[in-house]
């Protein structure tokens, strides 16, 4: 996985709460099994004014030309909440976002986003406020993200810290394959199960016919 | 100090502590579905990996198939096909059980694991599915996650998880009349805001939680995860191990004994303390329903939607007038009354047997309102075929529902079938975004019995007026 040290970018405003990936990718654009294809579904129904034929809603924040090329997201609280779809991170992805700032993540799209080489930045509200302020006066709208200090530098030299868990920190840095780590401790986790089933064995019954 | 359920479950699957602070949770079952399942597998296939134990995973076909009558795996989803297939070579090739279209068993994978017996106290269980906290209801610490995690499961059996924070919500009292699991789950997320789980493991506690059914704990868990919690539980007990005797994967009867001692361990120890609790009052929670484009946007039937101008900020106030106007409301309109154009009972919130029981009690001898049109899909094909063997289909029938064949349906659209643009639907799903389940449409969440009074009503309904 393509590993995250720092990025510096144009950073365009979707500031409302409660953001959903039903929004982010709706079901409609999962179109095939596959973690591409999805960029221009990516906010399918807020971006186009006609989603089937693909005309632009000259509207949204995305088809602005002051926003054209971003690469950052300035998104409200609980920013990827609802359906799980990893989907909603390949899309983001795919059109080019490599970080979200906001004050918080769904769960499930946090984790999604860690493991696609995408920077979720949580930054207090406050601190959030101030930077959407100075992003929305400034005549350019860049924004530099700093993963090594966990920085977030925007226009009128605002300085935010943002936080993430160290494991996360560490996967993006390094651009870690999770799975070629873990796979290194199956020793440790067959000897696990080997006391654990046994224990349980009724959590393990499997290949039980249809009636 | 004493150890939570939570705690109890997750200290058990701990394999090892990580150097960063996470933990390595061995996970007991892997469940999966056409939508996000068939990409996890199919991607660790790509790697030259194997699938650690396929006899732990099962998958089902639930999301993307159709569920008239007849379905094929020729779906109205325009790509649904490639869906299907590619689930069944990724399953065969990894020797992974999969319950397919016309498997006898079939239904909405969290309908159904719980129904098989997969759903047990003390199990760890992994979904690429949101919803997957519902199986929290047997006691279970069932989660979440996305493609990537469930592709990591697959391969190792665990997954490097940091330790939520635990919260318990208590209910206390006993729910009036027409009042439900949905209700409650609906009024707490209406007062405490769709992120007020974040970070939590939450646990639902109190009488009026032991007072409900099994099915009706699965309503209640369903809609953790609209509570931004990492997931929901509730104690097994006594009515958890009866729902449980007999189904295939549950304990045989010669492991019955020792399982279920082993599940009565499975409770919090009376020194244990929670880092956060809600209580809330059975007494003060009506019939409920959403009027916007969030779970956190309900109010009681009575109620009235809010008016913008009275929101703390500016974002606040846009968001509101936004869903609003997505909703063609103004504000301090009352939800009685409104007229819909459709009613939908489904999904893996409210589609066991127990709640075609509630609607089919209020459609019994009543006919749907001319002009709407009225859906029912059963959770799963054994749901169906207990519902129509008590008769419940019948009655959805000459009501003027239509019958269908399981699956997630028109809980979401994914290019299928949809509700016409712009309507407006009562619907027992438990999501209300915007364009969710179809262009323009408008969602409104409520238990079956009020999405079945509001069908005969031909407008929103409080199901309380109705005579019993």
């Amino acid at each position: 996985m393509e590993s995250f040290v720092s990025h510096s970018g144009i950073a365009a405003p979707l500031l409302q709460a409660n953001i959903d990936t039903d929004a982010i990718i709706p079901s409609r654009e999962m179109k095939s099994v596959s973690k591409t294809g999805l960029a221009a579904g990516l906010f399918a129904n807020w971006r186009y004014t006609d989603v089937d034929r693909r005309i632009d809603n000259p509207d949204f924040v995305l088809n602005q030309p002051r926003y054209r090329g971003a690469t950052i997201l300035l998104a409200g609280a609980n920013f990827g909440c609802g359906s799980s779809r990893e989907h909603a991170v390949w899309a983001l992805r795919e059109f080019g976002f490599r970080c979200i700032v906001a004050p918080s993540f769904g769960a499930i799209f946090r984790g999604n986003c860690i493991r696609n080489g995408v920077l979720p930045a949580t930054v207090d509200e406050a601190g959030f406020d101030t930077l959407a302020a100075a992003i929305d006066r400034s005549p350019k709208p860049d924004l530099a993200v700093d993963l090594v200090r966990c920085l977030v530098s925007g226009p009128q030299g605002i300085v935010l810290p943002f936080t993430l868990p160290a494991e996360d920190r560490d996967m993006l840095l390094e651009g870690l394959d999770e799975i070629g780590v873990t796979l290194k401790r199956m020793t440790q986790i067959e000897a696990f199960e080997a006391l654990h089933k046994p224990r349980r064995p009724w959590l393990f019954r499997s290949r039980v016919a249809a009636s | 100090m004493g150890e939570t359920l939570f705690d109890k479950i997750w200290n058990r699957h701990a394999v090892t502590e990580l150097a960063d602070g996470s933990t390595l949770i061995y996970v007991d079952r892997i469940l999966l579905h056409e939508r996000t399942g068939a990409i996890a597998v199919k991607s660790l296939l790509e790697a030259g990996r194997q699938v650690h134990a396929p006899d732990q995973a099962l998958a089902v076909i639930d999301h993307i198939v159709d569920t008239f009558p007849g379905r094929t795996d020729k779906t109205l989803m325009p790509g649904g096909t490639e869906f299907i297939r590619e689930t069944r070579s990724a399953t065969r090739l990894a020797g992974i059980e999969l319950l397919d279209i016309d498997d006898a068993r079939q239904g909405i994978v969290h309908v159904v694991s719980p129904e098989l017996g997969i759903a047990q106290p003390g199990a760890t269980i992994i979904c690429p599915d949101s919803h997957t906290c519902t199986q929290g209801a047997l006691g279970a610490l069932a989660w979440g996650v996305g493609s990537s995690e469930c592709e990591h499961a697959l391969a190792t059996q665990t997954l490097a998880v940091r330790k939520p924070r635990a919260l318990r919500v208590l209910f206390e009292g006993e729910l009036g009349y027409g009042v439900t699991a949905k209700d409650m789950i609906l009024h707490l997320i209406s007062t405490h805001g769709a992120s007020g789980g974040a970070g939590f493991a939450v646990e639902f506690a109190g009488e009026t939680v032991s007072a409900l059914s099994v099915e009706a704990r699965m309503t209640l868990c369903n809609m953790a995860v609209e509570f931004a919690a990492w997931t929901g539980l509730c104690a097994p007990d006594e009515k958890v191990f009866d729902y449980l005797v007999g189904r295939p994967y549950a304990p045989d009867a010669s492991q019955w004994e020792a399982a279920v001692a082993d599940w009565r361990s499975l409770r919090n120890d009376d020194d244990a303390a929670f880092d956060h609790e809600i209580h809330i009052d059975a007494a003060a929670i009506a019939p409920t329903i959403t009027w916007g484009t969030s779970p956190q946007h309900a109010t009681a039937i009575s109620g009235r939607t809010p008016d913008p101008a009275a929101a703390a900020d500016p974002v606040a106030r846009q968001t509101l007038a936004r869903a609003l106007d997505y909703m063609g409301l103004v504000p301090g309109q009352a939800l009685e009354g409104l007229p819909i154009d459709a009613a939908f009972i489904g999904s893996c919130t409210n589609s066991r047997v127990s709640d075609l029981r509630a609607a089919a009690d209020v459609l019994r001898g009543r006919r749907v309102a001319e002009g709407v049109r009225a859906v029912c899909v059963p959770g799963s094909t054994p749901v169906k075929i207990a519902a129509e063997a008590e008769g419940l289909d019948a009655v959805f029938r000459a009501a003027g529902f239509e019958w269908r064949e399981s699956g997630c349906s028109m809980c979401f659209f994914a290019g299928g079938e949809h509700f016409a643009a712009q309507s407006r639907v009562a619907t027992t799903t438990n999501r209300n975004f915007e364009n969710r389940q179809g262009p323009g449409v408008r969602s409104h969440l409520a238990s079956p019995a009020t999405v079945a009074a509001s069908a005969i009503a031909g407008q929103i309904a409080d199901v309380r007026k109705l005579a019993r």
